[in-house]
């Protein structure tokens, strides 16, 4: 079990979250953020197209340097992931953020609805995870 | 310049990295943590909120960022749509172990598997999306955004 890498990574995202947060004022969710831009009434498109813009690049960067880290759950059919991904979408947007905008950014804030969310969610993860019989 | 570019990009960046340095662009390995088989991972989150908790701190003390407001979410109480929307989110985490920035960051990265995530993303939001312009309740989503508030 490797302890540095999740620990890095997190500060990293951490930091992430910071600089957007200390210089712009914004939170930086992820489902929020692309939901904004989805909906095309709402104002605030340039920062979020430009944190977009950093994440296609840092995306693009980890897949130059290192692909394994993006290698796809074996033995899942693409139903099943195209369902997947429908469910993140309604449950993220109904519930106005996901892993980073509750998560990382609403629990250190002391948000009760974000310490809610992200329990119910991790939560009810595993008890799919398990459903599906753990990691297999 | 610095607030609406500059600042949001290197921003997304350094996100983008932190997710791929963490493994969360791995769904075998966000598998493993949902199956209690490897709680590493809880570290990325925990790792993250303890770097992001002086920041944030600091920002609602002074009441205001360097360039601009603090844009904070209005909602405060807990509803059935928040509800919903987490156990939602929880089960489509569980099936394919994709949460929104990993799959996209894969995505980017040139996973095909990512891609097929964050296309049923778009569609599930653009679906509440809809739903929220036609409802005429009391559910302006410009006023119901609790984590990412306009």
């Amino acid at each position: 079990m490797n302890l540095y890498e999740p620990l890095a990574g997190g500060a990293l995202i951490g930091l992430a979250a910071s600089l957007l947060w200390v210089v712009s004022g914004r939170i930086a969710g992820i489902s929020g953020i692309v939901g904004q831009l989805l909906a095309r009434d709402a104002d605030g498109r340039r920062w979020r197209w430009s944190f977009l813009g950093g994440l296609a690049l840092g995306g693009a960067l980890l897949g130059w340097l290192d692909p394994s880290r993006v290698a796809p759950l074996p033995d899942t059919d693409l139903a099943t992931v195209l369902v997947a991904g429908v469910l993140v979408g309604v449950g993220t947007r109904l519930a106005n953020g996901c892993t980073s905008g509750h998560g990382v950014c609403g629990i250190p804030r002391g948000s009760t609805r974000s310490g809610v969310s992200t329990g119910l969610y991790i939560g009810v993860g595993m008890l799919v995870t398990a459903w599906l019989g753990g990691a297999r | 310049m610095i607030r609406e570019v500059l600042a949001p990009f290197v921003a997304g960046l350094l996100f983008a990295l932190g997710l791929g340095l963490s493994q969360m662009t791995r769904p075998e390995v966000v598998r493993s943590f949902l199956a209690f088989e490897d709680p590493s991972l809880a570290l990325v989150m925990l790792g993250a909120i303890a770097v992001h908790l002086g920041p944030t701190w600091w920002g609602l003390r002074r009441g205001r960022a360097l360039t601009d407001r603090l844009h904070l979410p209005t909602a405060t109480r807990l509803d059935g749509r928040l509800i919903l929307g987490s156990v939602l989110f929880g089960a489509g985490w569980g099936l394919a172990a994709y949460c929104p920035g990993p799959a996209l960051v894969a995505t980017f990265a040139g996973s095909g598997q990512g891609a097929v995530l964050v296309l049923g993303l778009l569609l599930g939001m653009g679906a509440v999306n809809a739903w929220d312009a036609m409802s005429t309740s009391d559910h302006l989503p410009a006023q119901d955004l609790a984590a990412n508030p306009e």
